[in-house]
């Protein structure tokens, strides 16, 4: 089940998720601001409530990051970067705002583990793929003089966009490799 | 009155500004000025967000777009939330401690430095394009190929005035706390240290001590908040000069390596300093504006207070120790870094700024029914954009979602715009609707109605905008670049709309401001007081001898 999280499931996770808390503070703040101008009831607020809410900011600060370490699958590569071989490497290097790609296109296998490795040694870049519907399938920094690489199994068929995703001065805002990364293989395509 | 009367005379006459001691003045002109810059954020703000539902290259181009990009936070930050903040507790902690402002020069001075270190690197971005964005990653602030090294050394320049004039500011807090005036008790300096940073109320929750807090609340907030800004200005300063070491050799033909400096380390410390801000002095300020709105609108103590400096303390050294949520998809960034900095420590802005959030509730609580005034509402505002802001952020700073969130939209919109448009600035609003009465001598608000509608169309506006950026964000829209597609328009679109609901509340607010105080009353503001500067309110005697020879006082 786990495999078969992709970044949009989490973002779609995340995006509902963050949805009802939102509701749900405007809902307290507005119930809150109405009550409080009407008289009556206990104004004395217990000890036991607040120690409860402080218990409970505790549980949900940890829980967060819990929940994902458990459920989004590159969260344990990312951080154990050094226990994983990747089955297929791709050195990339940027320079005067120019991608440089080891071929034209990059050709993945379903179900392979890639390592992209990307260096630079003139500006902080980004390096993101990103799918035909332009939401994001991964990213990172690219920081000059050190070695940017990041690990990403490929499940699903796919033809993706490079694209800068830091800001490197004003030459740098359309540094865009349109559909430099393919896919295939697999029974599902990402969409 | 007719409209054109009140316009120059302000709402029934009653502001008088010949009454105003030189702090008052001060802190007014600060307030002004602040909001002058923040008009300027608002309008670069609205051009932004017309960029976005469709670029204009032809009118604005892309190096000036950046340009507006850069000055857009930095106006905002130090222009705007700087000069209003000092100017309200430059006046606040005096108020608070019962004593004169330890220098009103000083005062002046961060006033002056403030005000024309922005403009200087406000205009130069205008005119030069210097454009590294605030984050300044080495080494594109030093990139002498896509910037002129004059104009960033001029703009460089300018945010170091800023922060001398920071520097001016934390001084003169931390001495008006910790002097005696001539003519008062001698007060113990380093009791007062200890209560101001929180050792006190620390020991008195470990030891059981008994005793007494020489400080109050919002001034040991205040003072805590100063430490972080304190350090800020520190990291900027030297930023800053090693910027310029590279700026002004370029301008004398002398090619320094900027590989000498290592850019994951420069990010690191950069990024250590600057999240004192947003992750520090404003949250610690906040709260701490929080407690004193709360307390001031109940006159009931505030609840919970041992725990709420506490937490205040723990928010520090947490604001010390949280930079690394920033580097969470820099893959050369340690690990146990990203882990304990970047995600748990970080957690704990959620519990502190939660805390405070119920603490501020059940001390409004304990005095219900209360009436929704200006600052009731504007500070339920406040607390709304904190709510929503601060758990966006906390999503975001957690090493898998980073992943697919870092430089989108998610991260401008949800997290910072409502967090400093709602939660900041509504807070701000309900301290300028509060001090109001108490800075004017009495000066009545022109129009309720447009104040409701300032309320509101905030509100919405800054909810929204938020909004609409954070679902585009999560569709994969970048933030600090520009699509000539119309990828997201729809969505920029929304948003765009939302953002001139803001622009009308402040268009709301600052006629509201104008006929409250008139023209001659908002000249006035600028002319010398009369009064001493040792005094921070005037007696009423005064203050009525005074109006009546003011020019536009009832007898003028």
């Amino acid at each position: 089940m786990i495999d078969k999280v992709d970044s949009s499931v989490v973002l779609w996770g995340q995006a509902l998720i963050y949805t009802l808390y939102a509701v749900a503070v405007l809902v307290v703040v507005g119930a809150f601001a109405y009550k409080v101008t009407r008289p009556g009831g206990n104004t004395r607020v217990p000890t036991w409530f607040f120690a409860l809410w402080a218990g409970l900011l505790v549980v949900t600060g940890v829980s967060i990051h819990l929940t994902t370490a458990n459920t989004i699958p590159w969260v344990e590569v990312d951080l154990d970067r050094e226990s994983y071989t990747a089955d297929k490497s791709f050195e990339i290097t940027i320079a005067d705002h120019q991608f440089q790609l080891p071929s034209e296109q990059l050709a993945i296998g379903c179900g392979d583990q890639v390592e992209f490795v990307v260096t630079t040694d003139d500006l902080t870049y980004g390096f993101g793929l990103f799918r035909q519907n332009n939401t994001m399938l991964f990213q990172m920094q690219v920081v000059p003089g050190h070695r940017n690489d990041v690990l990403w199994t490929f499940e699903k068929n796919g033809v993706y966009t490079i694209r800068s995703t830091e800001y490197s001065g004003p030459a740098g805002h359309q540094m865009i490799v349109p559909d430099a990364v393919v896919v295939t293989g697999c029974d599902t395509t990402d969409s | 009155m007719t409209f054109a009367r009140t316009l120059l005379d302000g709402n029934r006459g009653a502001f008088h500004p010949s009454t105003l001691t030189p702090m008052q003045k001060l802190t007014l002109r600060f307030v002004v000025v602040g909001l002058v810059y923040y008009a300027f954020a608002v309008i670069e703000g609205m051009i932004m967000r017309l960029y976005a539902v469709e670029p204009f290259p032809e009118l604005i181009p892309p190096e000036q777009y950046f340009g507006i990009l850069t000055a857009h936070p930095l106006v905002g930050i130090f222009g705007s939330t700087y000069m209003i903040v000092f100017g309200a507790f430059l006046f606040l902690v005096p108020f608070l401690m019962k004593k004169p402002i330890f220098s009103y020069r000083l005062a002046l001075a961060a006033f002056w430095l403030v005000a024309i270190g922005t403009f200087v690197f406000w205009f130069d971005g205008f005119l030069t394009h210097y454009a590294p964005l605030y984050t300044l990653y080495w080494p594109l602030p030093a990139d002498t190929e896509q910037f002129h090294p004059l104009g960033g050394a001029i703009f460089i320049s300018g945010i170091a005035m800023v922060m001398v004039g920071t520097l001016l500011f934390v001084a003169n807090v931390f001495a008006t706390i910790l002097y005696t005036p001539a003519g008062m008790d001698y007060q113990p300096k380093w009791p007062l240290f200890r209560s101001a940073i929180g050792l006190t109320g620390f020991r008195r929750i470990i030891q059981k001590d008994k005793s007494e807090d020489l400080v109050p609340l919002p001034v040991a907030a205040i003072a805590r908040g100063a430490v972080d800004a304190l350090l800020n200005a520190g990291i900027i300063l030297f930023s800053g000069v090693l910027i310029l070491i590279f700026l002004v050799a370029a301008l004398f033909n002398v090619d320094l390596r900027t590989t000498i400096v290592d850019a994951l380390l420069y990010k690191n410390w950069f990024w250590w300093g600057l999240d004192l801000i947003a992750d520090g002095l404003v949250l610690l300020w906040v709260a701490g504006a929080w407690y004193l709105i709360a307390t001031l609108i109940t006159g009931k103590p505030l609840f919970m207070q041992n725990v709420a400096r506490a937490a205040l303390l723990v928010e520090l050294v947490v604001s010390w120790t949280v930079w690394s949520h920033h580097l969470l998809s820099d893959q050369a960034q340690p690990a146990m870094l990203k882990v304990l900095s970047g995600e748990l420590v970080t957690a704990f802005e959620l519990i502190t700024q939660g805390l405070a959030f119920f603490i501020t509730l059940a001390t409004l609580w304990s005095a219900r029914p209360l009436k929704m005034t200006n600052e009731l509402k504007f500070l339920l505002g406040g607390l709304t954009g904190f709510g929503l802001g601060v758990a966006s952020g906390i999503l975001q700073a957690d090493v898998g979602l980073n992943r697919i969130l870092h430089n989108t939209q998610w991260v401008i919109g949800p997290h910072v715009h409502v967090a400093i448009l709602v939660g900041l600035t509504m807070t701000l609003y309900s301290v300028i609707y509060l001090l109001l009465p108490i800075l004017t001598n009495g000066a009545q608000l022109w129009s309720q109605r447009l104040a409701t509608f300032h309320f509101w169309a905030h509100l919405v506006g800054g909810i929204g905008m938020g909004a609409f950026m954070g679902m585009a964000g999560l569709q994969g829209m970048l933030r600090r670049t520009i699509y000539y597609e119309g990828e997201y328009r729809v969505f920029m679109i929304l948003a765009g709309i939302c953002g001139g609901l803001i622009l009308l509340a402040l268009l709301a607010f600052l006629l509201n401001i104008a006929m409250t105080v008139g023209i001659r009353g908002a000249i006035g503001i600028f002319l010398p007081s009369r009064l001493s500067p040792a005094v921070l309110l005037p007696v009423a005697e005064e203050a009525e001898r005074s109006a009546g020879t003011s020019p536009c006082g009832p007898s003028g």
